[in-house]
């Protein structure tokens, strides 16, 4: 309904914009987007906005009682607060220092204002883990598969067995 | 007189029985016992890998898949898979980046088929001390603490670092190992007499011998195989890494198994000779090093350091 009424009445105004809007993806994904897996967003908290839309929005640096209470921010937290990251009115977007929105999909641009060096080497496959085909399509992974944003220091793991010391089998 | 002829003619007949009952027994001995089929004769006559001719090497891929099947209860396939045009790989790992969690380790004899009793492993993590840099007299591969990496201290894995000059194909007396031309060092498993020169010869530690017939759970198995690289092997011969050769000299390639599995994103892949490749970039751009240089066998892993 709502598509056929965009296109029959103002049809050639629409169309423009959307002809317009399709090329300026195509062009901007050529040069800046990177195939990666969705975030990984913790269950359920994604559209943000879901809830945010009941709230005001409140910019006060406070101490978190009743929502998200388990993001304890462990990433320059003397100088950092949930909106220098995250867009105070579209919870749904990420906010550069440019003011520009970028969608959580593109959190490499928000994390590459500060971590340039990591965001160049991560861009040619040097930094970070790549799946795929080395002569054919690649995956790459967003900073915030590997690096909890909030507490981004790599996590320390088990590791596997050591090998079986020689002769040791015997006795 | 006549007794002196008699023995001469005594003597004679004597030799030739003997040598008649040398034949009948060498026969014997030789002659498959009554399970084996025709496929031992075969085996014992089939020529070097690099001298069988098309329909040669067609019928010895087709034994060793009915053998291998037979033997793991599944459909196995061994490739002979050649090196793709104007590929020299490399690899290269991030030293500040490796916790020393041995995934890699254990991705590769799951992919690869080692033998899990009696154990080989083709990597090696060692543990350094961070004060001490890379010094391999301090290094420790036992480690085993709850967590890693423990304070103070950084992780190397050692692996086989497909030399472009390799000690350890130069000294095989029968030519059972040697140089690819994308690079990869490899071994016929079917032509290895199993002297371990070429272990004496490797300064990395890289080759391993099947001293005991290879423990590989049915199960476990993974029956996509190539010749120079992760099908069975029998008793008595080396092994070592074969950068996934079974992976990589696909088109598409994936990458080796060590690569795909590390948790931090260490270990790089990637054609050499290809200007764009993510190995040629941190080659040109970061601080590399290869392990014991003064050797040179121009190691074609290298490790760096990315920040």
């Amino acid at each position: 309904m709502k598509i056929s009424r965009l296109f029959s009445r103002k049809f050639p105004l629409s169309a423009l914009v959307l002809v317009l809007l399709l090329a300026s993806v195509t062009v901007y994904a050529a040069e800046k987007t990177f195939q990666v897996p969705r975030p990984p967003f913790s269950e359920g908290v994604f559209p943000c906005t879901q809830c945010h839309k009941y709230f005001k929005a409140n910019p006060k640096r406070r101490v978190l009682t009743e929502y998200h209470t388990e993001i304890v921010l462990h990433h320059a937290e003397g100088e950092r607060w949930c909106t220098d990251c995250h867009n105070l009115l579209n919870r749904d977007k990420l906010r550069l220092v440019s003011g520009d929105l970028v969608d959580f999909s593109e959190s490499y641009r928000l994390c590459g204002q500060c971590h340039g060096d990591k965001y160049r080497d991560w861009k040619v496959g040097v930094h970070g883990k790549r799946t795929g085909f080395w002569n054919g399509d690649k995956q790459y992974l967003l900073c915030v598969h590997c690096h909890n944003p909030h507490d981004p220091k790599f996590k320390s793991l088990k590791p596997l067995p050591p090998p079986v010391r020689p002769g040791a089998a015997r006795h | 007189m006549s007794d002196n002829k008699k023995n001469s003619y005594d003597q004679h007949r004597s030799r030739r029985k003997f040598l008649k009952g040398v034949a009948a027994g060498v026969g014997l001995i030789a002659l498959p016992g009554k399970d084996a089929s025709a496929s031992l004769w075969e085996e014992f006559f089939q020529k070097h890998f690099k001298e069988l001719s098309k329909d040669e090497l067609k019928a010895v891929i087709g034994r060793l898949e009915a053998k291998y099947s037979s033997q793991f209860d599944k459909k196995v396939t061994v490739k002979t898979t050649l090196p793709i045009e104007g590929v020299r790989y490399g690899y290269a790992l991030d030293l500040s980046r490796c916790i020393g969690c041995r995934r890699c380790v254990y991705a590769c004899v799951k992919e690869n088929n080692q033998s899990r009793d009696p154990q080989i492993h083709w990597i090696r993590v060692m543990q350094l001390d961070k004060e001490k840099g890379v010094d391999l007299s301090r290094a420790e591969h036992y480690y085993n603490p709850e967590q890693v990496p423990e304070k103070g201290h950084f992780y190397m894995p050692v692996q086989c670092q497909q030399c472009e000059k390799p000690p350890c194909t130069k000294v095989c007396p029968v030519q059972a190992t040697w140089k690819e031309k994308d690079g990869i060092v490899v071994v016929d498993y079917n032509w290895c007499i199993g002297c371990r020169y070429c272990m004496a010869a490797c300064p990395y530690g890289a080759r391993h011998f099947n001293w005991g017939t290879p423990g590989l759970p049915k199960a476990e198995m993974n029956p996509v195989t190539h010749y120079l690289g992760n099908r069975p092997r029998p008793r008595g011969v080396v092994e070592k890494c074969t950068f996934c050769v079974q992976r990589t000299r696909e088109q598409p390639g994936r990458y080796p198994a060590c690569e795909e599995i590390c948790p931090v994103g260490a270990r790089k892949f990637g054609n050499l000779l290809d200007p764009e490749s993510e190995i040629r970039y941190l080659i040109e751009h970061k601080r590399v090093f290869i392990l014991k240089e003064e050797l040179n066998t121009q190691p074609k892993f290298f490790y760096f350091y990315a920040t």
